[in-house]
């Protein structure tokens, strides 16, 4: 029978499956951060109960953590109470744990791919939405809530139901100023925000082909802001090019065997997937969002829309209540739209790729007087080959500020958040109400964009900035 | 986990479609690290002036669904974040269940495992129900978890799917991860053959 990479990587990891009981699937690596996990822990402590695989389980800080100096002590009290609890579960549950000060520390949607940890064809899961990130080196990764951390914990094993399969399909060459953020962004805005529903969304076409792995991470990265439980994009040469060598990559022989065993998961010809949908790469522009949420998107040449436009009048309703929230007329161009901030960062774009690509347009130039922005590298290990290609200097020349690693200002658990009225154009993922900070606006773009987007004050069409 | 056979409450009806998890509960108030403690925090940003004075506006503030227990709203409710603090949030503000079209994936998974039951029912049912609950004060609606069914006070009755698997957790407040665990020999068996 022809199967598709999901089918393939389920069928690998069922553990128990009848026809009338929820199958049992197992988890090969499970990613902890300090905000989703402590109530997991507690209940385990009540129920008397063990961490299965601590050896299969990898934790790190990065959500609520500061990314100004750290040598100084944490002033979120809270924060830190929550930092500490995670350090104190890993080392009783004999966890490893990249904390603050660890050279390892990173958002853990960035370290997994870093470190090696994440392989093709595992089952990778965290408490967290964007754990869909790890789909781009041919992993089936999800998030899960905490509950279902406790019983990863616990047992090594989700109850699961299959998901439906979407293969979302892009051809062509992308055109000089569009990334991957772009065309993530392009096809939430076609197929809306709940438009994957719980399927697992499969990327191919030679569009997705020509990416490298850290743009196809932030493809599969926002594959949970169409709806979807995943997103993934099979391994290829670029994928085994990437993994060799990474600390938790196997080595040697052992990894000519994995290799051989990769090429094996990509789905087989003529395998049928439950929907299919076909984008031209070449159609998509830069794309800036005007409302409140990822699928309120639109190019950056566009237009604020008119909510009398809408289909329906739930439709109307919600973007007049976005619109309202963001404080944007109909009928105004994007590019008429200026800034207060730009933040630089998030697990969708803060690798070193994208902090090159934002570093190559700010490169002698300088930040608006209006705007003040920020760069968040991913991970410390991105920060620290950011500052030996001398990217820091450049943005701290152009009048960015350069920050320790973690999450930062994409969900602004920690002191870093716009106040209430600021406008941010952000290279995260999710424009939510006060996502950034309460009454703060977010507008979602690529690294490019928001770099030049702090340069001009305003949003730009990069295409027209860089040429 | 408390058991879920049957709940009658007073009905309130958020009009809004895609309502996230951001708006359930805002991420200043995540850094707890117990269970408790989010219901005074559901929905905050709509529910609170910048005083921190109720919004009589928002309509959980309105005197009229004060106790209400079921949750009416549009299209894909719970989208966003995997936070359980979501429906933890809104479990300790006192809901039992919600009502909506449709539901995002992990947030619906993540109220089934704290006994709140996200139903789904079609769009023209949802638009009815919640014309009743604006017109009429006090409306109130039976869920019947057993039958599958939602009981208007006319005897109307829609009924509602629900994976067997769900139902039967929520039915008897089963601890999932003891379930899993009686098959601990499978999943050796598994880490074994598979040189896990």
């Amino acid at each position: 029978m022809k199967k598709t990479m999901y089918e393939k990587i389920w069928d690998a990891h069922l553990v128990r499956s009848s026809a009338d009981e929820v199958p049992i699937l197992y988890i090969d690596t499970h990613l902890v951060h300090e905000v989703t996990s402590p109530q997991a822990f507690e209940g385990l402590r009540l129920n008397n109960r063990k961490v299965r695989r601590p050896d299969l389980t990898f934790a790190t800080m990065d959500h609520n953590v500061p990314t100004t100096d750290r040598s100084l002590p944490i002033k979120d009290l809270i924060a830190a109470k929550q930092m500490e609890t995670l350090a104190q579960n890993c080392s009783e549950f004999d966890i490893p744990l990249y904390d603050i000060n660890s050279p390892e520390q990173g958002i853990v949607h960035v370290i997994g791919p870093e470190l090696g940890i994440t392989q093709p064809g595992k089952t990778i899961v965290c408490g967290d939405s964007h754990t869909s990130t790890h789909g781009a080196l041919g992993a089936l990764a999800f998030g899960i809530g905490t509950s279902e951390i406790e019983h990863v914990l616990a047992t090594q094993c989700l109850l699961q139901h299959k998901s439906e399969t979407f293969e979302i399909r892009v051809d062509g060459t992308l055109p000089f100023g569009v990334t991957a953020k772009d065309i993530i962004l392009s096809i939430i805005g076609h197929i809306g925000i709940d438009g994957g529903n719980g399927a697992v969304i499969e990327y191919t076409g030679s569009a997705i082909r020509a990416l490298s792995i850290e743009e196809r991470m932030t493809v599969c990265n926002m594959s949970i802001e169409a709806g979807a439980r995943a997103g993934m994009i099979a391994p290829d040469d670029t994928t085994y090019e990437y993994i060799a060598g990474k600390r938790f990559s196997p080595k040697d022989e052992a990894f000519d065997a994995a290799v051989e065993q990769w090429k094996q998961l990509p789905t087989d010809d003529g395998a049928k997937y439950d929907r299919t949908l076909i984008l031209d790469a070449a159609e998509i522009a830069p794309q800036v969002t005007w409302g409140t949420n990822p699928g309120m998107v639109t190019d950056v040449t566009g237009q604020v829309p008119d909510p009398a436009e809408m289909a329906s009048t739930d439709e109307k309703q919600a973007t007049e209540h976005a619109l309202a929230y963001m404080d944007l007329k109909p009928g105004t161009p994007m590019t008429d739209i200026s800034v207060d901030r730009v933040f630089i960062g998030s697990c969708t774009n803060s690798r070193i790729s994208d902090l090159r690509a934002a570093a190559e347009v700010v490169k002698g130039r300088k930040v608006a007087d209006t705007v003040n922005a920020m760069v968040v590298p991913g991970s410390q290990a991105v920060k620290r080959q950011a500052e030996a290609e001398g990217l820091h200097d450049v943005f701290r020349t152009a009048g960015f500020e350069w920050r320790e690693a973690g999450c930062s200002m994409c969900l602004g658990m920690n002191p870093d958040t716009l106040m209430p009225g600021q406008r941010c154009a952000s290279t995260s993922n999710r424009n939510f109400e006060g996502r950034q900070g309460k009454g703060g606006r977010t507008h979602l773009v690529s690294p490019q964009m928001a770099a030049a987007t702090a340069v001009t004050g305003r949003f730009v069409d990069i295409r027209e900035f860089s040429s | 986990m408390e058991a879920f056979k049957e709940h009658v409450g007073l009905v309130v009806p958020l009009d809004r479609i895609n309502v996230d998890t951001d708006q359930i509960i805002p991420k200043q108030f995540l850094k707890r690290i117990e269970r408790t403690g989010f219901g005074e925090f559901l929905f905050n940003d709509w529910r609170y002036l910048e005083n921190g004075d109720p919004n009589p506006e928002f309509v959980l503030n309105h005197p009229r669904y004060t106790g209400a227990s079921i949750l009416i709203s549009g299209v894909n409710f719970g989208c966003g974040s995997s936070r359980e603090h979501a429906p933890w949030a809104l479990q300790q503000y006192g809901f039992k269940a919600i009502l909506a079209p449709s539901f995002a994936d992990i947030f619906r998974n993540n109220c089934y495992k704290n006994g709140i039951l996200p139903i789904t029912l079609h769009a023209d049912v949802i638009a009815t129900l919640s014309k009743a609950a604006h017109k009429t004060e006090g409306y109130r609606l039976m869920v019947d978890l057993e039958e599958q069914s939602v009981v208007c006070p006319d005897g109307t009755a829609h009924t509602y799917e629900i994976g067997d698997f769900e139902k039967y957790c929520m039915l008897n407040g089963l601890d999932e991860i003891g379930w899993t665990l009686q098959y601990e020999t499978d999943i050796t068996a598994f880490e074994n053959q598979n040189r896990l």
